[in-house]
């Protein structure tokens, strides 16, 4: 498979991923907001802060309420990760590689892009950000399912399966940092119901909460912790996350699981045993948000390393771009 | 849906003659049309439209803001042609290619023709796309032409002519292939009963021809499409055309020359590529040869070209016949390299090189089309009737300033199609470009490209400035449509059972 094509389909599964986690993360935060006492601090601005472009956002945008943030992460064509955005580079990728997926992935994308297109101008993510939000959440969903169901489960398939699922660890990760900013500054709410009420916000934007309520049962940070970074079942864990990615990877190089061939399957390895025998607890006392932040630098780290072994083949006097990672 | 008030006008009109008498070819289309539903066809027509749009078959448009997507307007109301009338462009057009691709090899060996004095000298060296770099040059199987698409146009006399040949990377030929595809969906009566030779095909001739260039006859060759990328306007028809295909489509970054092959770039390692048909100018295939800014080649390409190691297609330098001056040779190139005359008419054509055919554009620059020498697409171009005083008096400016870049031609009276225009019938002008394939042997595909004027009286079909497409059918010889003497006129019974066709 052309290396260029490889790049296309992982950075094509990514964004549609990544356009679906920001919109579960506008969706954690409406739904803290419905719950919340009325005199609750505005926490908009600290979701930009969850997606890492706050410099970008301050600059722009002077004010921080509501809608200058959900128009930033909705339909903003300049902010490289609104769901807009995502889903126009998504498009990008796989209009280059049409005919290597399969044309319902292709006319699904599509539709996709020029619904989020007619979306941008009417701007639905601000009038009714709830139905917004959910409609991005199942046409990513379908984009998936179309995906498995329609493509052969070869090199490329795992290259998709491979980027959908580190954005997803990625994504998972931060959306835990965002309980993480409002207990900064509720921190007197911790252990009340009112803290109980923000984890299960954060559990619902996961599509997390019934299955954790089987798992768990009552609602505790730790629990939520566990879940969502341990799992090895739930979907949408972290660990879950990267052991499908891992499979791909391994798929890909035809190394067996436990051997490796070059440095991201290295790493990789390592991050999994990690999650595998790391607890809970030991990770709260570190702290969450510095677990999550060496995740995160890890998985940019695995990141690049796919891109040296796959995307950027060198030759004399050449050097394909990189996608920027963000 | 009724032809009853359709105006036929003071032009040829492909589907009525001028007593509004559907031509035989076009019979059973008429009958099939006229039995719909008041309404029918404008819903079938945007249901098409919004299956285009869905499946992303659309164009880029130069000059307008990056990303800005258009999908390539589409009228359902298709044109039909006999098989007797495209017997003849069948065998035209394949004489025109025969003695074309004797013409190019010509005049990068021997140079007969020049010394011959057919053609002046001057001429084709003159020419900015006759390529120095191709003299000597052995293409494989001496074929330097392998896809061409030449536009025809009907005038006012019935008569079709040549109006230009397109030798290098002609498009358009996806746009045939989907305008079918919907058609059949929307009409599978009439394409049950009316014989219209396929054009499905066309993607294993493509494949076929190639993988003929390939150096190493016998082993399994590795053929690839290079596209200039995605911000191209046709591509599309690149991807779907690989895709069709079941071949790489590639970028100039994913080729890289190394140990004499040009490979491609793999996730696992280099792989060797045998033929590439390149949708790409000459000017942007190897920037150590050609344009040294091109980010869109392989650098050392030729090179390997030249060693026999890879295959292109097309080859380089074609474009020297694609001159709108050596245009005007093209007859006189027939007669000498094949010695008969063209079956084809070329558009008569003053060479305003020529002292007395340059006095005389001049003279009558308001009822002439002047063209530049090396523009397409429509730009570069003067039509006189249409012009105002001032466009005219600029371009006299220009043609006198370099005569050799100029052609002029009567404004011909480009025939007309029923278009859908919102709920009626309106005639609108249109040209055809057929594809041809040159191989083991030359392959017409059966119609071609139908492109038509979408705005009212104009006479320019080019997509980026206004112009959309029709299916183009041709019919085979044993077409029940074109049984023409026992046809009789149907009666109730049959109009209804041919409602949903």
């Amino acid at each position: 498979m052309l290396s260029r094509v490889a790049d296309s389909i992982y950075w094509m599964s990514r964004y549609v991923e990544r356009a679906e986690n920001v919109a579960r993360f506008i969706e954690v935060n409406l739904n803290l907001m419905l719950d919340s006492p009325a005199e609750a601090p505005n926490q908009w601005k600290s979701l930009v802060n969850t997606t890492g472009d706050h410099e970008d956002f301050s600059r722009r945008y002077p004010g921080n309420g509501q809608d200058d943030v959900l128009r930033f992460l909705t339909s903003d064509a300049d902010n490289p990760n609104s769901v807009f955005s995502c889903i126009r580079a998504a498009r990008e990728n796989a209009r280059s590689v049409r005919e290597i997926i399969s044309s319902e992935m292709w006319i699904h994308l599509n539709t996709f892009y020029l619904m989020l297109k007619e979306a941008a101008v009417n701007e639905r993510g601000l009038s009714n950000p709830t139905d917004f939000v959910s409609e991005v959440r199942q046409s990513s969903h379908l984009f998936a399912g179309v995906t498995d169901a329609t493509m052969t489960h070869s090199e490329g398939w795992h290259f998709g399966r491979l980027g959908r699922m580190i954005e997803r660890a990625d994504k998972t990760s931060r959306l835990l940092d965002v309980k993480y900013y409002l207990l900064l500054r509720s921190i007197e709410d911790v252990g009340t119901p009112f803290d109980d009420i923000q984890w299960a916000a954060v559990l619902r934007s996961a599509s997390a909460f019934e299955m954790y309520r089987k798992r768990h049962g009552r609602i505790s940070p730790v629990g939520v912790v566990e879940f969502l970074l341990l799992d090895k079942e739930f979907p949408r864990a972290v660990r879950f996350s990267l052991l499908d990615a891992q499979a791909s990877l391994h798929a890909i190089s035809g190394t067996p699981l436990g051997a490796f061939r070059h440095e991201p399957e290295r790493h990789m390895g390592l991050l999994c045993s990690d999650l595998a025998y790391t607890s809970v607890e030991e990770i709260l006392r570190r702290g969450l948000h510095e677990y999550v932040d060496e995740l995160q630098t890890r998985l940019n780290q695995i990141g690049n390393g796919i891109h040296e072994a796959y995307f950027a083949l060198k030759a004399p006097g050449s050097s394909p771009a990189a996608q920027f990672q963000a | 849906m009724r032809f009853s008030n359709y105006d036929v006008g003071p032009f040829y009109d492909e589907m009525f003659s001028s007593d509004l008498m559907p031509r035989s070819a076009a019979r059973t289309l008429v009958r099939n049309i006229e039995a719909l539903p008041e309404g029918e066809l404008r819903n079938r027509q945007q249901a098409a439209e919004r299956a285009l749009l869905a499946m992303g078959i659309t164009f880029n448009v130069y000059g307008a803001s990056q990303g800005v997507e258009k999908i390539f307007p589409f009228d359902i109301l298709p044109r039909v042609l006999s098989a007797g009338e495209w017997s003849v462009i069948e065998k035209g057009l394949r004489q025109r290619i025969h003695a074309l691709n004797l013409f190019i090899d010509d005049l990068y060996h021997d140079q007969r023709i020049l010394r011959d004095k057919v053609i002046p000298r001057e001429i084709i060296e003159s020419s900015r796309v006759f390529r120095r770099e191709c003299i000597g040059l052995r293409p494989p199987r001496g074929i330097w032409c392998h896809v061409t698409g030449t536009d025809l146009v009907r005038h006012n006399d019935g008569t079709i002519y040549v109006l230009e040949d397109n030798l290098r990377c002609p498009s358009g030929v996806s746009y045939v292939l989907q305008n079918r595809h919907v058609m059949k969906s929307m009409f599978p009566r009439v394409f049950e009963s009316s014989k219209i030779r396929a054009v499905s095909d066309y993607p294993s001739h493509l494949r076929d021809m190639l993988e003929f260039l390939a150096p190493d006859a016998g082993s399994s060759p590795r053929v690839v499409l290079l596209t200039p990328g995605v911000y191209n306007s046709a591509y599309f028809e690149h991807s779907f055309l690989a895709q069709q295909m079941g071949i790489e489509l590639v970028e100039g970054r994913d080729l890289v020359v190394k140990d004499g092959f040009v490979c491609m770039r793999t996730t696992t390692g280099f792989e060797r590529v045998d033929v590439i048909y390149r949708r790409l100018d000459d000017d942007f295939l190897d920037p150590t040869v050609f344009r040294r800014d091109s980010m869109l080649g392989v650098p050392g390409l030729m090179d390997v070209y030249k060693a026999g190691r890879v295959s292109l297609a097309n080859a380089p330098g074609t474009g020297v016949a694609d001159d709108k001056v050596v245009y005007a040779y093209v007859p006189r190139v027939i007669r000498y390299y094949l010695g008969e005359d063209p079956i084809l008419p070329n558009v008569p054509t003053h060479i305003c090189a020529e002292p007395d055919d340059l006095a005389y554009t001049l003279e009558h620059l308001d009822e002439l089309v002047v063209k530049a020498a090396n523009e397409s697409g429509g730009y570069g171009m003067l039509v006189g009737p249409h012009s105002t005083a001032e466009q005219r008096a600029d371009f006299a400016l220009k043609v006198r300033a370099n005569p050799r870049n100029y052609i002029a031609q009567p404004t011909l009276s480009l025939s007309r199609v029923p278009t859908l225009i919102d709920d009626h019938f309106e005639g609108r002008h249109v040209d055809l470009r057929p594809y041809i394939l040159y191989g083991r042997d030359i392959f017409v595909l059966p119609g071609g490209l139908t492109r038509v004027a979408l705005k009212r009286g104009s006479l320019v079909v080019n997509s980026s400035q206004g112009g959309g497409s029709k299916d183009t059918w041709v019919l085979s010889e044993t077409a029940r449509g074109t049984a023409a003497p026992t046809t009789s006129v149907p009666d109730a019974s049959q109009t209804r059972e041919a409602l949903p066709c």
